[in-house]
């Protein structure tokens, strides 16, 4: 009997809780740190793009309807699931060229982020609100409200560093369209296998493989896109897409050179809230 | 076939008629739906897109059809109607506004000036069971109150009983009634089960006298399809060529984006003609297409993608 065949995963985008090949039809070349050929991604073009923003907006209001302990549980889930693939991130991240020491490394560190910004979930309004003393009988509030769908151009860093700007854009109810990794998109994709399979509603993480500079600019000019992280757009693209983004006011975070491995702290949940102001009166 | 100038005098017997559309070639529902598919896919960009989106545009019949209907939110549809883009002029106006007969005045009164016509549905919609004279009280009603269109649905149940002659006769005596006011005939294509049906009850409708053939009263799924289109486009066509004389189509209900509406005029152009390309011969029946239309035309004329949150709610 010959020799089995291989079977090898068509890498596709991951749009509405979808698979869809890019509009397009193209794909791009993907190869590993040796350059040898390890699979035809797809090229996203602007019209899945397009496509994304409206996924991600029809998910927004039912994301962040629910409640943060639930938002919690999901994004736990996540890692669980994540935890389970273990080998295979870590054979895909040996395939950029980290070494398996670091790759496993890298791995942990990715569902450890998880974990930690799931514990976010439902105490960020107690960090970020607050009670105000007002001059009248009334009870004075301020509570954290998601900003809405957030546009991220994720950093080279494939898999911790993609977490670590997907996290914190959907743990609090924004639904985000990611930009992958231009030298590393695999990951990427079995990451949204993973949130495929993970109890995340469709159109919360919407992920984009192609080229960046052809994809930012129409997140960043995208009228119904609410604000914009840059953490991956190198400095050119970062200023043409701050600018395209001050057109309808979009909140823009800038790349800060990361160690990705670093305590994330707060402020890439809170660069992505609104504060919502409500009165009360006392006693009624 | 017989004579049609025959039926003219709207003196034919149930007999004739019922053996005249009885005898119309059947319709090749696989081929029908194929080629419907198929010119579906035609591929419209840039500048001929531009062109469509406004011609779109110009051919919606705006609507509002529901129970909770008032008087306010008529007139911002009637605003919306005369100015679709207040921001920006040169978007063209849309058709007509369609309402209910009862909302007529209303709808008269905020329109009046703007050329953008009344169009009123009548006979009982959407079921259309109702006696005769309460139709035609309906209609009358209406066009008092200044309907410049007229709406009406057919009785699907003696259509589907065979009862022809009933139909007819409904027909022509509600177009008696509307005089010059334009009539068009809703076949509730989702009820007649058959395309051999709806291209019967289209020339039914044009026999009769009808100004327009509509697909749909958008209360039955399911409403306007492509083929359905398709099969009316064909009747008007022969229709045409047969009697000179040119009856519009309406498809209506189910149609949203830009792409259905697109779909529709490739398929208005490669089946009726060119000649049909105009808000006189063809209208597209919708509330949310028209939201989208000129969401894509901001992109074609800004170069980014807009949101919902820029055009008014309706």
């Amino acid at each position: 009997m010959s020799e089995r065949l291989s079977v090898r995963k068509t890498y596709k985008l991951f749009i509405g809780g979808a698979f869809p090949r890019s509009e397009s039809g193209r794909t791009v070349i993907v190869n590993d740190a040796k350059g040898r050929l390890l699979a035809n991604a797809a090229r996203a073009s602007r019209k899945d793009v397009r496509d994304a923003v409206v996924a991600a907006r029809k998910a927004q209001s039912g994301w962040a309807a629910r409640t943060g302990y639930n938002r919690g549980q999901i994004l736990y889930r996540i890692a669980e699931m994540l935890e389970g693939r273990r080998g295979q991130f870590v054979e895909e991240l040996r395939d950029t060229g980290l070494g398996k020491a670091a790759a496993a490394a890298e791995v942990d560190a990715a569902i450890d982020r998880w974990v930690w910004y799931a514990g976010w979930a439902d105490k960020i309004a107690q960090v970020t609100g607050s009670a105000n003393a007002v001059s009248g009988p009334f009870f004075n509030f301020s509570t954290p409200e998601p900003t809405g769908v957030v546009g991220v151009v994720a950093p080279d860093s494939p898999l911790l560093g993609l977490v670590s700007v997907i996290a914190p854009v959907i743990v609090t109810g924004n639904t985000a369209v990611v930009v992958a990794s231009e030298p590393g998109p695999l990951p990427a994709i079995t990451l949204a296998e993973v949130l495929a399979t993970s109890d995340v509603p469709g159109g919360v993480v919407n992920l984009l493989t192609g080229h960046r500079a052809e994809l930012a600019p129409w997140l960043a000019s995208h009228q119904d896109v609410n604000a914009i992280d840059l953490a991956g757009a190198p400095d050119d693209l970062a200023a043409d897409c701050a600018r395209a983004a001050a057109d309808n006011l979009k909140r823009v975070r800038r790349p800060a050179a990361g160690d990705w491995t670093a305590d994330p702290g707060t402020a890439r949940m809170t660069a992505f809230l609104e504060t919502k102001t409500v009165w009360h009166p006392v006693g009624v | 076939m017989p004579d049609l100038s025959t039926f003219a005098e709207a003196a034919i017997s149930p007999a004739e008629l019922r053996g005249f559309l009885r005898g119309l070639p059947p319709v090749d529902q696989v081929g029908a739906e194929e080629r419907a598919a198929r010119l579906a896919t035609r591929s419209i960009k840039t500048s001929a897109k531009a062109y469509a989106i406004d011609l779109a545009i110009s051919m919606v019949d705006l609507t509002t059809l529901e129970g909770a209907d008032t008087p306010g939110k008529v007139r911002a549809l009637c605003a919306k109607a005369a100015h679709p883009d207040p921001a920006d002029a040169s978007v063209p106006k849309v058709a007509a506004v369609c309402v209910y007969s009862d909302l007529v005045g209303e709808a008269a009164g905020a329109l009046k000036g703007t050329g953008v016509g009344v169009a009123s549905v009548a006979t009982a919609f959407p079921s259309g069971r109702a006696p005769l004279d309460a139709k035609l009280a309906d209609t009358r009603r209406a066009i008092d109150d200044g309907a410049s269109e007229i709406d009406m649905v057919i009785d699907r149940g003696a259509f589907l009983a065979g009862d022809y002659q009933k139909v007819y006769d409904e027909i022509v005596a509600i177009k008696a009634e509307c005089g010059d006011v334009h009539l068009k005939v809703i076949l509730e294509t989702g009820e007649l089960v058959t395309y051999d049906n709806v291209r019967r009850a289209s020339w039914l409708a044009m026999l009769a006298g009808a100004d327009f053939i509509k697909t749909s009263t958008g209360k039955v799924s399911p409403a306007a399809t492509l083929p359905v289109t398709l099969v009316m486009l064909e009747a008007v066509r022969d229709f045409r060529a047969r009697t000179g004389r040119q009856i519009g189509v309406k498809p209506a209900g189910g149609i949203r984006t830009t792409k259905d509406a697109i779909k529709y005029l490739v398929l208005v152009n490669e089946t009726a003609g060119p000649d049909w390309l105009s808000p006189d011969w063809f209208r597209l029946g919708a509330s949310s297409l028209l939201n989208d239309l000129l969401m894509q035309r901001r992109k074609l004329t800004t170069g980014v993608y807009g949101g919902p949150d820029y055009f008014t709610l309706d």
